[in-house]
């Protein structure tokens, strides 16, 4: 898994509450065996019109919110469906980081488990980048650090974030938590055991 | 004093970093061909094996066609999945019920009916519906990809306790409310964030009164309200379900097996995070109206308006729901006209969801231009209907009697609505497109959905049933 540190990008802006991995990756989508291939479907029924167009009213499909690496979006993002296809899109369409009010709890530890970060925001402070957001003609940029972890933009704005311990330690150091639990397994052929 | 969720999360934990989450013990992992092969590929190109292939049991269900099973898969890319589930399960020696096993079904569905979920279990699946074991007394979540390949590797997940939040259901239900309506009008109350980092346990007098599949529907749409998990916690309501099951322990190692489940409770006087109580006997029959599934009102009630919505975020939502669902505030839920409808699911897709049901049906039609199809939860559930003639009843009614999947749910498979399509669904999800681009799902109990089949529209179950 590649290390998240810092990060400086664009913005995409989605101000919706409650997106659901369905909205992120529809189902037709899953069938697949590989962990790419899911970045082309990314958003797709809010992407694309029914005759396969882009459908440029949507968030994703503005000027402002091309070549975006930040996502910034409303509450209880990723809620739903368990699929992992849904951070995979995210990731594969270039998103690096997720900033949101809240998450669903699968879908912030599918993120965490493939290098995108989910950045849980006060509720004030996400107000205030959509508000910077719109402000922004020519589109917006933010830094993601995830040593202090703050979130911060050129012109003033500064807020922390939250992120579990844990999770930002494996993050910073791109760790793979199979080969961290395997450290254990003395105490997991104990258990077993114990358990005869 | 120690919660249910205490007892079961102590008893599993194998290592625990010092201020951090800690490594649970996975007594059962269920497995499925949609969040499996990404697992097994990672496990092979790792050079790592499927450790406990014994404490794993998959089936296919996500994607399978529901019609003629002799009939080869149209779509080669779902034929290539269930494939390769079959090829990884047989290399690593797991058990799996294929499309020709009298025990495929549901994972949710088979788990409990093989008596495979078992009180006091911590158990997981790359499935977000997992929480519908907890209605044994088990912790069971749902996981992705990345942990399925971590869970078959070390038999282990990595996890951070979970506060606990009760849920008491107190008084009796009403005729016509059901598991389903209880449910639904905690998600109303609670909203679909309300549970995010918590263990529900309900508890109450209205539990306690369920049958095994009620109790199932409620762990089922735990997940609904954005909990981790739903748990109830087991009494002889578990015990006679689970008894002589393929799996249960026999004889003497099934009385001692109760005998340590029924230690399962929480102790008098633990203390819950969180608590929330509700009234089942003021509850009448639900309906989602919305595409979120807390976006539910009583079958009496009227479609909101978003201006009576507590906040901008969710006026907006309401906004965009009702546009979405092609409803005007104010039109009563009673009498919106559907074109199809859907019996089944992990939520209620179980025997007593179909007999529910067919009470209903029984010497009725369905409505003339509406489309009905039962999919029950997996082969065992068809064939108990079959034997007890459900089947029949449904078909004379003139619903599609069509074989074991997740179906309609989720419409991976052809069994999907066209655009536009309003449907009465005793599913789990009615978010936008779930059901088919386009296609608009009204949540409800199996009762309520079979009254909506025959009126050709959304109609209170208890007026049907007394007229």
């Amino acid at each position: 898994m590649e290390p998240f540190i810092v990060h400086t990008g664009r913005v995409a802006a989605l101000p919706r509450a409650n997106v659901d991995t369905d909205q992120i990756i529809p189902k037709q989508f899953l069938k697949r065996i590989e962990r790419t291939g899911f970045g082309p479907a990314l958003f797709f029924d809010w992407r694309y019109l029914p005759d396969g167009s882009p459908d440029l009213a949507f968030e994703l499909n503005t000027p402002k919110a091309r070549g975006a690496t930040l996502l910034l979006a409303g509450a209880n993002f990723g809620c739903g469906s368990s699929r992992e296809h849904a951070p995979w899109a995210l990731a594969e369409y270039g998103f690096r980081a997720i900033l949101a009010p809240s998450f669903a709890d699968i879908f912030h530890g599918n993120c965490c488990q493939n290098g995108l970060l989910p950045v849980t925001l006060p509720e004030k402070a996400v107000r205030e980048l959509f508000r910077r957001y719109d402000a922004a003609p020519d589109g917006y940029e933010l830094s993601v650090d995830l040593v202090t972890t703050t979130v911060r933009d050129a012109r003033g704005f500064e807020s922390p974030f939250e992120i579990p311990r844990y999770r930002r330690e494996m993050l910073l150091h791109g760790l793979d938590e199979i080969g961290r639990t395997l450290r254990h397994e003395a105490a997991i052929a104990d258990f077993e055991r114990g358990r005869r | 004093m120690a919660t249910l969720l205490d007892k079961v999360w102590d008893a599993h934990v194998v290592h625990q970093e010092a201020d951090g989450p800690a490594l649970l013990y996975v007594d059962l992992h269920l497995v499925h061909e949609v969040t499996s092969p990404q697992a097994f590929e990672g496990l092979r190109l790792a050079g790592r094996r499927v450790r406990r292939p014994d404490l794993t049991l998959a089936t296919v269900d996500h994607n399978v066609p529901t019609g003629d099973r002799r009939l080869p898969i149209a779509d080669e890319i779902a034929a290539r999945q269930l494939a390769t589930l079959v090829r990884n399960a047989r290399e690593a020696g797991i058990e799996l019920h294929d499309l020709d096993s009298p025990d495929q079904g549901i994972v949710h569905v088979i788990g409990p009916e093989l008596g495979a979920t078992r009180p006091g279990s911590v158990i997981v699946c790359g499935d977000s519906h997992t929480s519908t074991h907890g209605a044994f007394g088990a912790l069971a979540f749902g996981i992705g990809t990345s942990e399925v390949e971590h869970v078959l590797a070390t038999q282990c997940i990595v996890q951070a306790r979970p506060r606990t939040m009760e849920v008491r259901y107190t008084g009796t239900p009403r005729p016509g409310v059901g598991a389903k309506d209880l449910i639904l009008a905690l998600i109303r109350r609670i909203g679909t964030a309300g549970g995010t980092g918590f263990v529900l346990e309900y508890t109450g007098e209205a539990i306690r009164a369920l049958s095994m599949e009620g109790r199932m529907t409620i762990c089922n749409m735990s997940i609904e309200a954005g909990a981790r998990a739903g748990m109830i916690a087991p009494d002889e309501t578990t015990f006679a379900f689970l008894e002589s099951r393929p799996r249960s322990p026999r004889g003497e190692a099934w009385t001692r097996a109760v005998a340590e489940w029924s230690r399962l409770r929480s102790d008098p006087g633990a203390v819950y995070d969180h608590a929330v109580a509700i009234d089942a006997a003021a509850l009448g029959p639900q309906v989602t109206w919305g595409t979120s599934p807390g976006m539910t009102a009583e079958i009496t009630e009227r479609v909101p308006d978003p201006a009576d919505a507590p906040s901008e975020a969710e006026r907006q939502s309401y906004r965009r729901a009702l546009e979405y669902m092609d409803l005007r505030p104010g039109t009563p839920l009673e009498g919106l006209p559907v074109d199809r409808v859907f019996l089944g699911s992990c939520t209620n897709g179980r025997i007593g969801d179909l007999r529910e049901a067919a009470r209903v049906v029984r010497g009725r039609r369905v409505a003339s231009g509406v489309r009905a199809m039962v999919v029950p939860g997996s082969q065992r559930v068809k064939a108990a209907a079959e034997a007890e003639g459900l089947d029949r009843i449904f078909s004379e009614a003139g619903f599609e009697w069509r074989n074991p999947g997740c179906s309609m749910c989720l419409g991976m498979n052809e069994d999907i609505l066209a655009p536009g399509e309003r449907c009465a669904s005793t599913s789990n999800r009615n978010f936008e497109g779930r059901q088919g681009r386009g296609g608009r799902t009204h949540l409800m109990s199996p009762a309520m959905a079979a009254a909506a089949a025959i009126a050709g529209r959304l109609v209170d179950v208890r007026e049907v049933v007394c007229a």
